[in-house]
């Protein structure tokens, strides 16, 4: 079956006029179209609901996963951060209660404790110690900062009130980042005094440097102005403004969905640190977390594309081959009721033939012993006998009257073979040549078309149909004689081929265009529809042909002629499901 | 040399014999089947020539109704109807020695008679 035939099989435009408005069985094209639709309805429907629901649940599925992974990450970095204050928190608080007030306030002992805890902990810029009336007694970093006044500063009154303090991310005198951590502390006398570190902001990021984010994550602090307290390689460098809105206070880890200020989807994990001015927030990228999911999905679309396409290939092959199947088995029935209609036709111009011929027959033969005897009668008395022209007008009559006869016999010898049951004899095809040809041997001299036959002589018999080899002769050689213009010549050949009798018409005629061709033997195929042909000459040949056990093949030549050649069996073989011909034939 | 002719048809029949008589043959005819068996219970004939189909009776059985009552007699048929081949089948079966198909040749029929005449001896 061709490509294009997949899609718009033979059947679709095919007409069957000849069969009439009422011998069609089938709507082909409403078959085709109803298998073609309910199959795929229940091949596709299955294939791309469970796909759409893949799509779902999976989209779901991945949904649920990157919230779970950035909220365990918010959480253990959290934790992190919350531990390295903390960390830096109980070391002042060590400080404060392994040293005597006196050491802490001396800056030789502080510079100490500073070079200790740089050691020890890292991060420590400097230290400073701050009595109850604000005034800082000792420092120990890169400045000279004892005796400075931090009484008014708010971070001084808010680490004695709650006991501790972490400030914002400054840039300060030396243009570093840092922060600071203050302890409260109380002296053997009860007054309160303070101990201040700053902290180099690099040890927080080095905790973020560690972390592996996945979907080009992004891992910084804010404070709750929304200013960045350690930089971000998205948003920008240490205090600049983070172009996302604050996050809502939690006191867990939370992770939201929104999208960036480029509208691309972003998964934002946030928690805020205790007691601290910061937020820590974990961006990803959504687009690039749901990729390993979309390229799954993709694979899934292609495989669903290929499936669908090869359904529907095969389904649309299907249905067209099988209507079609359908449409030549109906093409089939339809020819054979043709040709029942057709051998019945015949059989009732042979009983037509046979009564007419009986009919003329005893007239006939009234006429010729009349004419007999008066020519006995003549014959007998001298005067008559010897006139020339009386004998002749007799002998005349005697002779049509021959002729009459010759024309009524092979009348009978048509009406006996036609539409009765098959009757298998030994036959002689050079006689049988002669017989029909006979027939038409009229119309071959008014148009002076020249017949010649060429049968060699020691051709064997051959057992077959008298009366449907007739047909055949006769069918091709009418189709002869309208293909070659007058004075045209038509040769009937016969040869034998091993098992079999080949025998050719062969005219000079107008030949047949290769289209129409292959279709000759279609029942109803004719180019003289306008000169009276019905197109089942040929048809009906084809069938008697067949039902010889013989082929027929055309070959043609446009404007030199067509050569016929019917090859019969010279044995008839035994065909299958006879009983059931001859009862349909009968 | 007897002749008997036997035919429905009385104007082919009868037209017949006469030209048989002119031919030398003494004929006899009848277009109805009883008579002619009266006629051969009577008279000894030589040839019959018998229509194929003759009302009340066909001429096969005809013939063997004659052949009862003359076993000597010798017959040709002449038929109008259906094919040689049918004929001659039907013809073989009787027994029957010779057909002809209508119109017959009257020298052929002759030349039939003289024919079965001669095989049988009676006649020259």
């Amino acid at each position: 079956m061709q490509l294009m035939s997949i899609f718009k099989p033979k059947f679709w435009d095919y007409e069957d006029v000849a069969a009439g408005p009422f011998k069609h069985l089938f709507n082909f094209r409403r078959i085709w179209k109803q298998t073609v639709f309910l199959t795929l309805a229940v091949t596709l429907s299955p294939l791309i609901f469970m796909a759409a629901i893949d799509y779902r649940v999976s989209r779901e599925a991945i949904d649920t996963d990157i919230q779970l992974r950035t909220a365990r990450l918010v959480s253990n970095t959290r934790r992190s951060v919350t531990f390295f204050l903390e960390e830096r928190k109980s070391a002042l608080s060590y400080v404060t209660h392994d040293n005597l007030l006196e050491d802490i306030m001396s800056h030789e002992r502080l510079a100490d404790i500073l070079e200790h805890l740089k050691h020890s902990f890292g991060g420590f810029t400097d230290l400073g110690a701050i009595d109850e009336r604000g005034i800082q007694k000792a420092y120990a970093g890169p400045y000279q900062l004892e005796g400075v006044d931090y009484s008014q500063e708010q971070w001084y009154r808010e680490v004695l009130e709650r006991g501790s303090f972490v400030s914002d991310v400054f840039l300060g005198v030396r243009q570093t980042p840092h922060f600071v951590i203050a302890i409260r502390c109380h002296c053997p006398t009860g007054l309160p005094y303070v101990l201040r570190a700053t902290i180099d902001t690099d040890k927080f990021n080095d905790l973020f440097a560690g972390l592996d984010v996945a979907g080009h994550g992004d891992v910084f602090i804010i404070n709750r102005r929304g200013i960045l307290q350690t930089a971000s390689h998205t948003y920008g460098a240490v205090l600049d403004p983070v172009p996302l809105p604050v996050p809502p206070f939690s006191e867990r880890s939370e992770v939201i969905d929104t999208a960036d200020l480029d509208l691309n989807p972003t998964v934002i994990g946030y928690a805020y640190i205790e007691d601290t001015p910061f937020i820590l927030m974990i961006c990803k990228n959504k687009r690039e977390l749901m990729l390993p999911w979309k390229a799954t999905q993709l694979e899934i679309l292609m495989f669903l594309t290929v499936s669908v396409v090869a359904i529907l290939l095969v389904i649309l092959w299907g249905a067209s081959f099988l209507v079609s199947r359908i449409h030549d088995a109906d093409q089939k029935r339809v020819a054979t009721l043709h040709q029942v209609e057709y051998s019945n036709k015949m059989a009732s111009i042979g009983r037509l033939a046979a009564v007419v011929a009986h009919e003329i027959n005893n007239p006939l033969a009234v006429i010729n012993e009349k004419a007999g005897l008066i020519k006995d009668l003549f014959l007998l008395k001298e005067s008559y006998a010897a006139d020339e022209k009386l004998l002749g007008l007799l002998d005349s009559i005697i002779k049509s009257v021959e002729r009459c006869g010759a024309i009524t016999r092979r009348l009978l010898g048509f009406a006996r073979h036609m539409g009765g049951p098959p009757s298998i004899q030994r036959i002689e095809i050079k006689d049988v040549i002669h017989e029909v040809l006979g027939l038409l041997g009229k119309e071959a001299s008014y148009r002076a078309i020249e017949v010649s036959v060429d049968v060699p002589d020691n051709l064997p018999g051959i057992e077959s149909d008298l009366g449907k080899i007739q047909q055949v002769l006769i069918n091709l050689l009418n189709n002869a004689f309208a293909a070659v213009s007058d004075g045209g010549h038509i040769t009937v050949k016969v040869r034998k081929l091993d098992e079999y009798l080949a025998v050719a018409v062969v005219d000079d005629g107008c030949g047949i265009p290769e289209a129409d061709r292959k279709r000759i033997f279609e029942p109803f195929f004719s180019t003289k529809t306008t000169r009276g042909g019905t197109g089942l000459g040929l048809s009906i040949t084809y069938g008697l042909i067949k039902d010889l056990g013989g082929e027929v093949q055309v070959e043609s030549e446009l404007g030199q002629g067509t050569t016929f050649t019917v090859t019969l069996p010279l044995v008839r073989k035994p065909e299958k499901g006879s009983d059931n011909a001859c009862s349909v034939g009968g | 040399m007897r002749v008997l002719l036997v035919d429905d048809e009385i104007e082919l029949v009868s037209t017949l014999a006469e030209r048989l008589t002119l031919r030398g043959f003494q004929v006899d005819w009848f277009a109805a089947p009883l008579d002619a068996l009266a006629a051969v219970r009577d008279n000894p004939y030589d040839v019959a020539v018998l229509d194929v189909k003759i009302p009340k009776m066909g001429g096969l059985e005809l013939k063997k109704e004659m052949e009862r009552l003359q076993p000597k007699l010798r017959f040709i048929f002449m038929t109008g109807h259906g094919s040689l081949e049918d004929f001659e089948a039907g013809v073989d079966e009787a027994g029957a020695g010779f057909y002809l198909v209508k119109p017959v040749n009257i020298e052929v029929l002759t030349e039939k008679i003289r024919q079965l005449s001669a095989e049988e001896g009676n006649h020259p």
